[in-house]
């Protein structure tokens, strides 16, 4: 009740001193930057965000395939574009820090010494450059919200679990969309409460999380990153899933198995299957599941058997010379399939 | 710890369907798998029962102070407003629809064109009084996704003021009102709550319809349904028209990100779209690239278009344009698409080092027939699949290939009967079809609106063909004119001249350096004699600025031997204000200013002309005789 209340007292006083929170967004706007990097592939996006945390021109943002190339561009607020490089990596908490490639400017900058700490329902602010919306000097988005939980991260990316565990906020904006990953969240004071994370869903339930990592958790790494130190690199668990996806559930029949790497070619597709439906046929060659290439049946089934059933799963298949691809769903008819709106065929 | 984990399963649950507002999770928590698709939506029935609910207990605990109470009253009250100007918007047979918003009291709203596209003519609109009204189409605007309609069977509907949305801040409060998922089974619309995210961005047109230029972005949910609705800022003024939001993987709802078409890019284009048209949008009529430094370079121009003729050339840097500086060829194209074709913009170069300040009027964005094609092609498109079932599921991933940012398209329940019905008889009676018209009928209607109201006013019309006009030329010395059927002539101090009105009109362009004074007044006379029917094509355009303070005058457009003449109205007085005489596509106008009304001969005349072309003012005429009527027995005249 108390906290409810909070949440209205914030809301209608926000309208006396608009100018200050406007002011505020302002500040903390400028201090976040627009990634341009590697990708630019269907839902490999080529961009994030990220935040500067030191005068010198150091960038703390997400970890990720955006990163790994040669031409990184940072785009500032004011919409100075700058080279940089990777200072270092954390693949745990799956942060990075780059170094603008500038000796001489001075820049904004969050300072992570002084950032501050956050409770349930406290309102925040989720700045990034999400959907890469902002180009040029055009100032990042801005979203609100609360936050709603502060919890351990249980979370998958794909079959995988993610490797950070520590305490996360998890927060009722939708702070976490494509291109967010490394932008700021910060309070209505404009204080860095922490970093927007990469994608990821619940381990629980599937559905997509919004989340930040929390300062304190990655403040004493990130000082280890700028002063050069290497950090041991995590294993990456794989999750057996629940109730494994396989071939014959979405009604797919692959050609015999008889070479050490028979090309996975569709022999039959049972008729009403999911496969059927998608229009999956006879002589598709499957060379991609989830974006992981399958050179042998045996590397097929192995894939398929990393999905839960209840997710869909994408599959890419070369047929006539084209690539065509197919999201698959098998029927859900399992006692452990997730939650559905009942007016759902 | 258990109860930690349970809550952020629960919230997890909730977060891909629920709309922002931190308010209506924490009260009703997730009871059942679908108590999710409700809680996107929090009805202001919801918010005025949390409140009642909220105040008596916690009164005792934590007394909140006056303030906070009457902030919450407040809005409250606001949201009630907006809500009964909201419209729920059908078409004819009740299987799709969307949100509008009602800004007059005679049932003009504004919407979607991609809501009002595949409706035809006529849609149902229910409003919060919980009754069905018809309503026609008026005009629209494809390039813009606007469309504006009419409601009918009462004169005193409820209507939200227009707000300035260049004032909008990022970090400023607004809400969403509308129809999401078409939830309104007794037209009370829902309410979504939520924070400017940002100003001034750019989405990319779908094809060359529906472009999002200098859009407002919110994280207020809008969803499918909620298209062609408003967007109002913390007082209830209308600031937007929402009509696209970002999606991707997480499926066809809100994820925090949608957009609004902006009021003030609406204003300009509101007196074209009440005249029926299929209005276009603007271009430059040059193309440009990002440059070094500031500006925008031109690397290509088309020579018929004004910012040509106004001196624009290939290699310059366009630096300041519409009041706007402009710092990269984005940030231009972001500011023309807010322009309707025909507008006159300031614009600012540089050309080695030395700046130059011009007036151009923009160019239509597309052909005509080629507009009238893509508004076919969209109004053809097939019925979208049902989306109002497309709720995501967890672990569901949606396929939407080509969806991402595309305009929320609007809700389609199941086809129930094939065939179109009969108009209603309260549309039939305002709709016309016409090629190029989205409406002719409020064309018609303000062709005569004009007409009747310059005809009480000016006894001019009984003047015909034979005019005999004297006065002083601010440069100094006299002028004459003398005008009959088919020929004038004027003396000037410098020089004589005349114009035949027979044959090839568009050559004759006398007194050399006006681009065609005689012409201009003849194409006036003729208005007089003939008035609307037979002139020649006539149709009213909209309103355009005019005049040295650039003010939107009503602008009536005839079309006589392929001149076309454009006569401005006042939009206070009635009064014909202006006269601009175009004689083809690629030369300047003679644009004559009328003013300085008063009694002569008996009648109300524009004593004071002024006569620009191109660059430059040719003439001011101060008149001090008007006679009507012919000089000498001999002289023609024609009735």
């Amino acid at each position: 009740m108390r906290l409810l209340l909070l949440a209205i007292a914030s809301i209608s006083s926000a309208t006396l001193p608009a100018a200050t929170l406007e002011q505020t967004i302002r500040t903390a706007q400028i201090k976040v930057v627009k990634i341009y990097g590697a990708g630019g592939l269907r839902q490999l996006e080529a961009y994030q965000s990220g935040i500067l945390i030191s005068a010198e021109g150091h960038v703390l943002t997400a970890l990720s395939y955006v990163l790994d190339t040669d031409d990184l561009a940072i785009v500032l607020d004011d919409g100075r574009k700058w080279q940089a490089e990777l200072v270092g990596s954390d693949p745990v908490s799956e942060l990075a820090v780059l170094k603008l490639a500038s000796d001489a400017d001075t820049f904004p900058y969050f300072d992570l010494q002084a950032a501050a700490r956050a409770g349930v329902g406290q309102r925040v602010l989720a700045l990034s450059n999400l959907y890469g919306i902002a180009s040029g000097d055009e100032p990042v988005s801005v979203l609100q919200g609360v936050i709603s939980a502060v919890a351990p991260l249980e979370a998958r990316r794909g079959a995988f679990q993610v490797n950070f565990r520590g305490t996360v906020y998890v927060l009722d904006a939708y702070a976490n969309n494509p291109g967010a990953a490394g932008g700021a969240l910060v309070d209505w004071q404009g204080q860095l409460l922490g970093v927007l994370g990469k994608e990821l869903r619940s381990q629980v339930t599937g559905t997509w999380l919004n989340y930040a990592l929390p300062v304190e958790s990655f403040a004493a790494t990130v000082d280890d990153l700028i002063a050069g130190r290497v950090l041991q690199s995590a294993s990456t668990d794989r999750l057996e899933p629940d109730q494994p996806l396989t071939a014959e559930v979405l009604g797919i029949a692959l050609v015999p198995n008889i070479l050490p790497r028979t090309p996975p070619y569709v022999d039959t597709v049972r008729r009403g299957s999911p496969a059927d439906r998608v229009g999956l046929r006879s002589d598709d060659l499957i060379v991609f599941i989830a974006a992981q290439p399958t050179p042998s049946c045996q590397v097929v089934l192995e894939e398929f058997a990393r999905h839960e059933q209840s997710a869909a799963v994408s599959i890419s298949v070369l047929r006539d010379g084209s690539l065509l691809e197919f999201s698959l769903l098998a029927d859900a008819d399992s006692p452990h399939s997730v939650s559905q709106p009942i007016d759902q065929p | 710890m258990n109860s930690v984990r349970t809550m952020i399963d629960q919230l997890a649950k909730v977060v891909p369907t629920t709309e922002r507002s931190g308010l209506a999770e924490w009260f009703f928590p997730p009871s059942g798998p679908h108590s999710q698709q409700r809680r996107g939506i929090v009805s202001l029935a919801t918010i005025a029962f949390l409140l009642v609910l909220l105040v008596a207990p916690i009164q005792a605990e934590l007394a909140p102070s006056d303030a906070v109470l009457q902030a919450q009253q407040r809005r409250v009250e606001v949201m009630s407003q907006a809500s009964q100007a909201t419209v729920a918007v059908f078409d004819g047979t009740g299987q799709g629809g969307g949100s509008a918003v009602l800004i007059s009291p005679d049932g003009f709203a504004l919407t979607n064109f991609h809501v009002t596209a595949p409706c035809g003519p006529a849609m149902k609109c229910g409003l919060a009084d919980g009754r069905l009204y018809d309503a026609v189409i008026v005009g629209i605007d494809p390039t813009g996704d606007v469309a504006l309609v009419q409601l009918l069977g009462r004169d005193d509907f409820p209507f939200s003021e227009l707000g300035d949305s260049d004032a909008v801040r990022v970090g400023d409060w607004v809400f969403v009102v509308g129809n999401p998922f078409l939830l309104a089974h007794d037209f009370w619309p829902s309410v979504s709550f939520g924070m400017v995210s940002g100003v001034r961005r750019y989405q990319y047109p779908s094809g060359t319809l529906l472009e999002y230029t200098d859009c407002i972005q919110t994280d207020a949910a809008i969803n499918p349904g909620n298209s062609g609705g408003p967007l109002f800022d913390a007082a209830g003024r209308l600031i937007g028209i929402n009509g696209r939001g970002s999606f991707e993987k997480r499926g066809r709802v809100n994820v925090g990100v949608g957009y609004a078409i902006s009021i003030n890019q609406i204003k300009r284009f509101l007196g074209h779209l009440r005249s029926g048209r299929i209005v276009d949008h603007a271009s430059l009529g040059a193309t440009v690239s990002s440059g070094q430094s500031d500006g925008v370079i031109v690397d290509d121009i088309l020579e018929r278009s004004d910012a040509f003729r106004r001196g624009l050339r290939y290699g310059d840097e366009i630096f300041r344009f519409a009041g706007r500086e402009i710092g990269s060829a984005n940030a231009l194209k972001n500011v023309l698409g807010v322009f309707p074709s025909g507008w006159v913009v300031p614009l600012s170069f540089r050309r080695d080092g030395e700046t130059f300040d011009t007036q151009i009027r923009l160019m239509s964005l597309h052909d005509s027939a080629q507009l009238i094609d893509m508004v076919q092609q969209q109004r053809q498109k097939p019925v979208q699949p049902p989306e109002g079932d497309k709720r995501p599921r967890p672990g569901d991933e949606i396929p939407q290939p080509d969806d991402e940012k595309n305009p929320l398209k609007k809700l389609r329940l199941p086809k129930l009967g094939k065939q179109e019905p009969e108009l209603p008889a309260a549309v039939a009676e305002r709709y016309q079809s016409r090629r190029g018209y989205a409406n002719y009928f409020y064309n018609l209607q303000q062709q005569q609106r004009l007409w009747e109201t310059y005809r009480q006013q000016n006894p001019l019309v009984e003047g015909h063909y034979a005019w005999q006009i004297e006065g002083e030329l601010e440069a100094g010395g006299r002028f004459e004119v003398e005008l009959a059927a088919d020929q004038g002539g004027i003396k000037l101090p410098s020089s004589d001249s005349g114009a035949r009105f027979t044959g090839s009109l568009e050559t004759q362009l006398s007194p050399p350096g006006s681009g065609g004074l005689l012409l201009t007044l003849h194409l006036w006379q003729r208005l007089l004699d003939r008035g609307l029917r037979t002139f020649g094509e006539v149709h009213y355009l909209g309103q355009l600025p005019i005049g040295p303070q650039w003010e939107p005058a009503d602008c009536l457009v005839g079309i006589h031997e392929s001149v076309e003449a454009r006569f401005y109205f006042s939009t206070t007085s009635g009064d014909l204000i202006a006269i601009e005489m175009i004689p083809s596509e690629n030369v300047d106008s003679c644009l004559l200013y009328l003013d300085q009304f008063e009694m002569l001969a008996g009648r109300r005349l524009p004593l004071r002309w002024t006569v620009r072309h191109g660059d430059h003012q040719f003439a001011q005429l101060q008149i001090d005789r008007w006679e009507f009527g012919p000089r000498s027995p001999t002289a023609e005249t024609e009735n």
